[in-house]
């Protein structure tokens, strides 16, 4: 899913590979990427679900605002993934409940 | 508690020319956004921009977000940037609360330019909140900013000038825009954009909407219906097709929470997108050296928004007592650009929102 | 038609086109039904041969006697609206901007489309310029067949 070639912009070839987990999976992405472009690059559409009905829920808007991209991220619940950035060795996961209090 | 005369709340363009405009008055600032790199949404802006060559015409949104950054860079020792910093509060003392880099911090200012710009409506239909269904702004972001597809085939929903601009870019891009669907009898953007469309071979469907979504785990199909004229659904004009994507792009509402928060007198003005604060024609709210320039004060394109923050900044600084130099003239020639660029026919909807919010129209 | 389908009707476009006896030499076509918000065209011709007037809505003007067929206007217009004719003894040459990949190469023969995105016929490729000035934006230089003067607008590479 990545744009190979672009008439305006220029997507750099050589960027550097970033190794994460998703669901315990290996996965990679690229410098730059947010966690959930990796993932959307991937093939990953499905991020999160609904508390009650358990529906799928991917992001919508990519800016941080509609909340519906939230994940796990190295333990901390509720991360806007379509914001963050990734980082090597990250682990990511769909979340199960409403995120619970953690310590740091 | 951190000290300062002026702090503007957001990097977009109206942000970023406020900034600037502010420095260049001598006048010093904090300017914070939420976001890692400052030019709001301008940074995934690929197409030339309309309007004159003082909003930057015919330059791509991506170039103007650099040259109003190199214009804010120019100003080190007067406009501080935060980035990757949060406004998460705004008391009627003038008090703000930032939560940065996991630091919660607070900042006694004076005076208070708000430019948070805007969001992203959404549409209701059946399974609306499949993956696949994506914002505008999220596919530009997704494919301009980090050089990912939304998908190999969409379709788009809204007709205007985003909703056109985007399905050219998803071309660009490589993605196919299988149809272009508007509930409206007749297409709501530059029919230059839509001229472009049509001739690289997206059908442009109006009086038509989005049914239903079909998919599992993520969109599989979309279903479209057409729409009478007082826009009922007519039975039997459904057609199916196979997408994983669908781009809903059916306009923007303000963000002014923030305004809310610290009690400005607010209206909601379907013109102007939605609930947006009272100003003058300086841009000040109802609440004193609090003001609001960009999509956060109503939803136009983004040349507007440049020129209103340049206006805003020019006028936030003067009233804390760095007058620039050519005040009076700068005044009047971008108040008399926001009445050029809201002149025709496409600038009623924003004059008739402005009448409304306080009877001027350069408010 | 153009508010609802995305294409202009012949008579707009025939009304934006000056006297075939002009096309002689290369002149622009300014495709530019709306009033808009937009003056490139008019502020990059080097020969002043475009006018919007004080007001950016108004719609352009071109004065033919001015105009040299040059192709600034082209890439410099936000909408992509402007294009470049000249009538030869049998074909006419169109300079229309691209902004997709992969490119035309000189010589090669593209599909010939029309504003609503149907084939029409042959475009040969004659020259396809891309420098700094023109921001990414293309000029291709094609001859199609003379019936399609009022009728060609782009072209598609053969799938």
């Amino acid at each position: 899913m990545r744009i190979e070639k672009h008439p305006i912009l220029n997507f750099e070839k050589e960027r550097k590979k970033i190794h994460f987990t998703f669901n315990g999976h290996p996965a990679f992405g690229f410098e730059g990427d947010t966690i959930a472009s990796a993932l959307h690059a991937l093939g990953v559409k499905k991020l999160s679900h609904s508390i009650e009905l358990k529906r799928p829920r991917g992001f919508y808007c990519a800016i941080g605002n509609c909340s519906s991209c939230q994940m796990t991220v190295d333990g901390v619940p509720n991360v806007k993934t379509c914001i963050t950035e990734l980082k090597a060795g990250m682990e990511v996961k769909v979340q199960t409940n409403k995120g619970e209090l953690y310590d740091k | 508690m951190i000290s300062k005369d002026l702090v503007i709340i957001g990097g977009g363009p109206a942000g970023l020319c406020a900034a600037r405009m502010a420095a260049e008055a001598g006048q010093s600032a904090i300017l914070i956004d939420r976001n890692a790199k400052l030019g709001g949404q301008l940074i995934k802006q690929t197409h030339m921009f309309f309007g004159s060559e003082k909003q930057y015409a015919k330059t791509r949104g991506i170039d103007i977000a650099k040259k109003l950054l190199d214009d804010v860079g120019s100003y080190p020792e007067l406009i501080e940037v935060w980035e990757d910093a949060t406004v998460v509060g705004l008391y009627p003392d003038k008090v703000i609360t930032v939560l940065k880099q996991e630091k919660y911090l607070k900042i006694q200012a004076k005076a208070i330019i708000v430019a948070t710009g805007a969001s992203e409506k959404v549409l209701a239909f059946e399974n609306n909140d499949l993956p696949g269904i994506y914002g505008a702004g999220a596919v530009q972001t997704l494919m301009n900013v980090y050089g990912v597809k939304p998908g190999n085939k969409i379709i788009m929903v809204g007709s205007g000038n985003i909703g056109l601009i985007v399905s050219y870019q998803l071309m660009q891009a490589g993605v196919e825009v299988v149809s272009l669907v508007e509930a409206s009898p007749n297409i709501g953007g530059y029919k230059v954009h839509a001229a472009k469309l049509r001739r690289y071979g997206v059908e442009i469907n109006t009086s038509c909407t989005i049914k239903k979504a079909i998919g599992k785990e993520a969109v599989e199909k979309v279903v479209t219906i057409k729409l009478d004229e007082n826009w009922n659904e007519i039975p039997g004009t459904e057609k199916t097709y196979e997408v994983d994507a669908i781009c809903i792009a059916v306009g923007l509402t303000p963000l002014t929470s923030l305004l809310s928060m610290i009690g400005c007198e607010m209206k909601y003005i379907s013109e102007l997108g939605g609930l947006v604060p009272v100003t003058n024609k300086y841009h000040e709210t109802s609440i004193d050296n609090i003001y609001v320039c960009g999509d956060s004060s109503g939803i136009e394109e983004a040349s507007s928004a440049i020129v209103e923050g340049y206006l805003t900044g020019l006028i936030a600084s003067s009233k804390l007592g760095k007058k620039h130099p050519k005040f009076a003239e700068l005044v009047d020639d971008f108040q008399s650009q926001l009445e050029n660029l809201r002149n025709g026919p496409f600038g009623a909807k924003i004059r008739q929102g402005l009448k409304k919010l306080g009877g001027s129209v350069d408010a | 038609m153009l508010e609802r389908d995305g294409y202009a009707t012949h008579e707009q476009i025939s009304s934006r086109f000056p006297k075939v006896e002009l096309l002689v030499k290369p002149k622009a076509v300014i495709e530019c039904y709306e009033n808009i918000p937009c003056n490139p065209c008019s502020t990059s011709c080097p020969f002043n041969a475009i006018t919007i007037g004080k007001d950016i809505n108004n719609i352009p003007q071109v004065d033919y006697d001015k105009c040299t067929g040059c192709g600034i206007c082209v890439h410099s217009c936000p909408g992509l609206a402007i294009m470049v004719c000249e009538v030869l003894a049998d074909k006419v040459r169109f300079k229309i901007p691209y902004e997709f990949l992969p490119r035309p190469i000189e010589n090669e023969v593209w599909q010939a489309v029309n504003r609503k995105g149907d084939v029409i016929g042959e475009a040969l490729i004659e020259k396809v310029s891309l420098n700094n000035r023109q921001d990414r934006t293309a000029l291709v230089q094609v001859l199609v067949n003379k019936e399609f003067i009022y009728e060609f607008v782009t072209i598609r590479r053969e799938s």
